[in-house]
């Protein structure tokens, strides 16, 4: 029944020669936030759309704690969130519509996690007029209210602002404390240390480092990864 | 947003659903011609038919051959159609049950008014006939196999003609007014009933060459279609039309009928 | 061109005097393109977005379908719907010739393809936009096509429109299956052809005046009304 320990061997994607995934190896517990680092092109998000079911790898196997994938129990959210033309709270359901739930349950349920997300006073409006920041809290609520096993997140808070990027980084939390495994991929480093358990560090289509979040920053073992973190810190520190 | 509006648009339809399919009285079919129908005739003397007997006559019209057809495929409850030949084959072959005389009007043969062919001066219908094919002068058939084209067909044999792939002869294949509306387009000869034309109002520079003579004359007689073929046909109703047409009273309606004061139609006494 | 001036002007004319039989034939016309499309946008919408996002077996067939009849000459369909209504054919018992139900039914056979062919489209693009993001949440193809048939409403306005335009402007097919009975199956375009075959031009021209106009109208109203709603939803 469960889907973990997740196993990842061999995993590679090589859409038209070029090698975005160049054999990954990587095993997920199912507990607590694993954050995806790593430079830009080094297929952070291929990984994930990977997991997600929504690409099919060229090689290489998924290995779901033994058993079949189950799509229902994954779930994904995307750096820019795609809004329905309609209101909140019927985006917000979005996902208990192909799990076959009714409309008048759809709309309790949804209620309820508007409440969450701190949208609820936003429910009848149109969906689309949203700042950046309310749209990514809508559209983590669309995907936590389908309670998936496993929520992957996409870069979730590249374009917001520090009091967006807290807000979101709140509903992560208590997503996490509700028992569901979060895989996500991030820019931002301070995020990484708030959010993560542990890092992937991810570089050239291949796995260099998995570590606790502590070990990662304080002792880097690899060259790319002392780099990346040298090279992303003032960034980080103008933060 | 789309629910609201087809909540309230979905009865209003639903509604004319229903009107449309339910006839209010009792009505026939009868499939008739082009001249007919474009004379004016029908929208005279159906009112007070259906005054008279609460039936509402409903008029096809077509030519006489597609009108033929009509009846043969069950499609109509009676015919009121011109073409003797046609309508004694019709009954005999067993699509009709039987046929009446109902009145006549005549052919005429309208052209230009300079009249190239000189066919104001025939003395006969052979003759006139003769001398446009003679003179190539440009001749618009209707091509459709209704009564006008078989008389038309008729006057050609009778003069020693054969119109056919010359090059001044146009086939439109259209009903009266169609026709009409080409030959005063270019300038062409053509064959007409007397009611189309005197109700036909794109004239341009055509007038009246020809008329009188007696071949020109131009029966129609009226149909019942068979119901023992077709089971389904309004006898009853389509014999109460039939025989108010046949009657004194319908014969009396069609010679009222008049169109800038001249009478189109001539009632025919059954024999 | 005095002739076609002066057909115009005593068209103008004409229409100043409102005739309560031109009304009669300008109800009938709306009436069976009305239902037409009413029916043409139940069937030919879900049938244009499930040609876009479906997945079932004979998808590409049926699309090469729907794009050749979109091309039907309307007298072809009134044909072949004549032959299948006419009292010997298939469907004769029903005694549907030469009413106006014949009418709505060739106006459907007609405006179907068309609709569902704009739907198609529209509804192909929107889901450019959302194909991830369905995926993701797990939509199968029946569940999407209801979804993006109610996100696309706006714009799937443009299908309805063009039925509505196809099916109030067709004569060929009117003609033959509804025999253009005067007081019963006489609408806009065989008035029009049949006072044209009488060569009254200037009421046959009256007549078409009033058909555009009442096209122009439904099209404003149609444009009216979505940017009044669109304001809340786009």
């Amino acid at each position: 029944m469960s889907l973990f320990p997740l196993q990842l061997r061999d995993v590679v994607f090589r859409p038209n020669g070029r090698a975005v995934l160049d054999g990954v190896d990587l095993t997920l517990s199912g507990e607590g936030i694993t954050v995806i680092l790593g430079p830009n092109g080094a297929g952070k998000s291929v990984l994930l759309r990977t997991v997600c079911g929504l690409l099919q790898p060229t090689g290489g196997s998924l290995d779901w704690g033994g058993g079949a994938f189950d799509p229902l129990a994954v779930g994904m959210v995307f750096q820019h969130p795609v809004m329905l033309r309609s209101s909140v709270i019927d985006n917000i359901a979005l996902g208990l519509v192909p799990r076959g739930v009714g409309a008048r349950d759809r709309r309790l349920a949804a209620m309820a996690m508007l409440e969450q997300v701190g949208l609820a006073d936003r429910a009848n409006d149109n969906a689309r007029q949203l700042s950046g920041g309310e749209q990514q809290r809508l559209a983590l609520g669309r995907v936590w209210l389908t309670r998936p096993r496993l929520l992957l997140l996409d870069e979730p808070t590249s374009s917001l602002d520090p009091s967006a990027v807290e807000a979101v980084e709140r509903i992560v939390r208590q997503i996490r404390t509700e028992g569901t495994k979060i895989l996500m991929t991030t820019h931002n480093l301070g995020q990484a240390t708030r959010l993560a358990d542990d890092i992937v560090f991810l570089a050239g289509g291949r796995v260099r480092e998995h570590v606790s979040v502590r070990r990662f920053f304080s002792q880097p073992a690899s060259v790319e990864a002392r780099q990346f973190i040298q090279g992303e810190l003032p960034w980080h520190l103008a933060f | 947003m789309a629910s609201g509006l087809l909540k309230r648009l979905l009865p209003a339809l639903a509604l004319t659903a229903t009107a449309l399919t339910v006839q209010a009285g009792e009505s026939i079919t009868l499939a008739s011609t082009t001249s007919t129908e474009n004379s004016g005739l029908f929208g005279y003397i159906l009112p007070i038919f259906e005054r008279t007997s609460g039936i509402q006559v409903k008029v096809v019209a077509l030519g006489t051959g597609q009108a033929l057809d009509v009846g043969k495929r069950g499609d109509a409850d009676a015919l009121l159609v011109h073409d003797r030949a046609k309508e004694e084959a019709f009954v005999a072959e067993g699509f009709g049950a039987y046929r009446k005389d109902v009145m006549y009007n005549d052919f005429v043969v309208v052209g230009p008014a300079a009249d190239p062919a000189g066919i104001a001066a025939a003395k006969t219908t052979d003759e006139a006939f003769a001398k446009i094919a003679d003179s190539g002068s440009t001749f618009a058939s209707r091509a459709d196999r209704s009564g006008t084209h078989s008389a038309e067909m008729r006057f050609w044999k009778a003069a020693g003609k054969d119109p056919e792939a010359q090059a001044w002869y146009k086939a439109s294949g259209s009903g009266m007014g169609a026709t009409l509306n080409m030959a005063a387009g270019v300038g062409a000869y053509t064959l007409s009933d007397r009611g189309s034309w005197a109700n036909f109002k794109n004239r341009q520079d055509l007038k009246i060459l020809f008329q009188g003579d007696e071949k020109l004359y131009n029966p129609y007689g009226v149909i019942l279609i068979n119901p023992v073929k077709h089971p389904h046909v309004k006898k009853a109703a389509a014999e109460t039309f039939i025989n108010w047409i046949t009657s004194d009273a319908g014969h009396q309606a069609i010679a009222d009928y008049k169109l800038h004061g001249e009478q189109l139609f001539f009632p025919l006494k059954e024999k | 061109m005095g002739g076609l001036s002066q057909a115009f002007a005593d068209a103008f004319l004409l229409l100043l005097d409102f005739d309560a039989r031109v009304f009669e034939i300008v109800l009938l016309s709306l009436q069976v393109s009305g239902l037409a499309v009413l029916i043409g946008t139940v069937i030919g919408l879900p049938l244009g977005a499930c040609l876009a996002v479906g997945d079932f077996p004979g998808k590409q067939v049926a699309a090469v379908v729907v794009n050749g009849f979109m091309g039907l000459p309307s007298v072809v369909v009134g044909v072949v719907v004549y032959l299948v209504l006419s009292r010997s054919g298939p469907m004769g018992e029903f005694g549907l010739l030469y009413t106006p139900s014949a009418m709505v039914i060739a106006q459907v056979v007609l405006v179907v393809p068309l609709m569902a062919a704009i739907a198609r489209q529209v509804v192909e693009d929107s889901w450019r936009q959302y194909r991830e993001e369905l995926a993701a949440l797990r939509f199968g193809w029946r569940d999407t096509v209801r979804v993006l048939l109610h996100d696309c409403r706006f714009s799937l306005s443009v299908a309805v429109l063009a039925g509505l335009g196809r099916a109030m402007s067709e004569v060929g097919a009117v003609m033959i299956v509804g025999g253009n009975i005067d007081r019963s199956t006489r609408v806009m375009t065989t008035a029009i052809a049949l006072e044209t075959s009488k060569g009254d031009l200037p009421l046959a021209i009256a007549l078409g005046m009033v058909l555009l106009v009442l096209i122009l109208l439904l099209n404003a109203g149609a444009f009216a009304l979505r940017t009044s709603v669109m304001r809340q939803f786009e």
